[in-house]
């Protein structure tokens, strides 16, 4: 009997989720460079000055999506962190792995251009705020998930001690995000939010969330490319990756 | 020393380092959790005393002057109950104007006045252009004035 | 369109370094990740498939022995 068959999860095997992601990958490309486009269009030469900032409060349509991003995939990594731990799938470790380094480079993208926001607005590049000093805490997070990561050999173990940190951490995004409501903060509240109306000028809000669907696809795509270089190398000694990589045909 | 156990030092030195660092940044993220005092607390004397904290509030229109001196700044800080009498030298941000919010960070002398080391401009979550801004304003007062005037015939009806 | 000239949109108000520096820092890791990454997908299959090629040679003197 195939044993395809008996998988249930079937694009849960590397074997098949390999070749799956890399037609998926060229799209995600395409997707995020339509999106970013289009946002940057709009947030950059269409959207109206602000009556407060000027034009510098165009950062706006980078740090709003990089931020958002750098929450939402700590969110995703973590799930599929969790779901390592609980049902040992070897596909939900590997994809924790890819996704760090990409939402470390949002929480840093995020720490960057708000304090080159905030110099000119506030006055200064940084304080110790509630906002974001639990944002630097997430920078922190993904910093030590990787590094946790690369101390130790054994990938499963590996993933197991990088699951716990990652679990650990999710508390970090509640507060990250109700930071602005719970504490007195120099950063302002949410201008989009679940449960108001957002308090934006609409073509502001247009080109905000394109960026933010653009930053969305180009982390699946780069999540998706270094998934499948994680693969290769994890397995290496399986018999996949020699048909894969033409090697077995030749062989024949 | 073999290679295992020299790796198993290292990832718990690096564990170390990063709890080191976790606990300084959460040491500063809960004595910063009242990032600042509103006039109203300072009068209650929750800031604390002799110390430089920050206080936050809104700069009363029309109080903003130089001193004699030509480089010291004083303005009021409100937060519409009570009212603080802010002394500062330095630059200000570009967000910093009458009417608008800010948070000054420095100590309170005796004589009541707040000696301020830094001035933080504290702007709102609202985006929008400065028509948009001038027709919302524009509304209020239309508004306001409606009010007044419903209030005023109410009163002759009633007389 | 928003701006009347190109100088303008550069000037950003007053505010160009500002946010021209959010632009470029993006811009340039935004590109640097992908790029290292096909590089590095790109070594590992050269590393893997040496690997495979010099096992089978390994292999086949072995069984003309």
């Amino acid at each position: 009997m195939d044993k395809r068959l008996i998988n249930w999860f079937r694009f849960a095997s590397p074997q098949a989720f390999y070749p799956l992601a890399g037609r998926m990958i060229p799209w995600f490309w395409a997707l995020s460079a339509v999106f970013g486009i289009a946002g940057l269009y709009v947030g950059f030469l269409v959207a109206p000055t602000d009556a407060q900032q000027g034009e510098g409060y165009r950062i706006i349509f980078l740090h709003v999506p990089a931020s958002w991003m750098s929450m939402f995939i700590y969110l995703v990594m973590a799930f599929w962190a969790g779901l390592g731990l609980a049902f040992n799938f070897r596909l939900s470790g590997m994809m924790a792995t890819a996704l760090a380094p990409t939402g470390a480079l949002f929480a840093f993208l995020s720490l960057w251009t708000g304090a080159l926001w905030g110099k000119p607005m506030w006055g200064t590049w940084w304080v110790w705020d509630a906002r974001l000093t639990s944002e630097l805490i997430l920078l922190f997070l993904y910093v030590g998930f990787i590094a946790l990561q690369s101390a130790i050999d054994d990938p499963r173990r590996a993933d197991k001690a990088g699951a716990i940190l990652a679990l650990v951490g999710v508390v970090n995004i509640p507060i990250i995000y109700f930071s602005v409501k719970w504490w007195n903060t120099l950063h302002q509240g949410s201008s989009v939010s679940l449960t108001k109306s957002p308090s934006m000028a609409m073509t502001m809000l247009i080109g905000m969330l394109l960026c933010a669907l653009a930053c969305w696809m180009y982390a699946i795509a780069v999540a998706l490319m270094r998934v499948r270089t994680i693969m290769l190398e994890r397995e290496r000694h399986t018999e996949w990756v020699r048909e894969e990589l033409g090697a077995k045909a030749k062989e024949q | 020393m073999k290679t295992r156990h020299k790796r198993i030092a290292l990832i718990i030195g690096g564990l170390a380092v990063l709890g080191l660092v976790v606990a300084l940044v959460l040491n500063a993220f809960q004595s910063n959790l009242v990032f600042f005092f509103s006039p109203t607390q300072v009068a209650a004397g929750e800031a604390p005393k002799g110390k430089s904290f920050r206080i936050g509030g809104l700069v009363k229109e029309g109080t903003i002057k130089r001193e004699a001196d030509g480089v010291t700044l004083r303005f009021v800080m409100t937060d519409t109950e009570r009212d603080m009498i802010v002394a500062y030298k330095g630059i200000l941000p570009d967000l910093f104007k009458e009417g608008k919010g800010a948070v000054a960070q420095g100590k309170l002398g005796e004589d009541g006045v707040f000696v301020a080391s830094e001035v933080l401009a504290k702007h709102d979550e609202n985006y929008m252009p400065p028509e948009a801004t001038k027709a919302l304003g524009d509304a209020q007062q239309r508004a306001a004035a409606n009010k007044a005037a419903v209030e005023a015939t109410a009163k002759t009806v009633k007389q | 369109m928003y701006w009347n000239s190109f100088s303008e949109f550069l000037a950003m108000g007053t505010h160009g370094i500002y946010v021209w520096g959010s632009v470029g820092v993006m811009a340039l890791l935004m590109v640097l990740e992908p790029v290292l990454l096909v590089r590095g997908q790109k070594s590992l299959v050269a590393r893997l498939k040496r690997q495979f090629r010099a096992e089978k040679t390994e292999r086949s003197t072995q069984s003309q022995r």
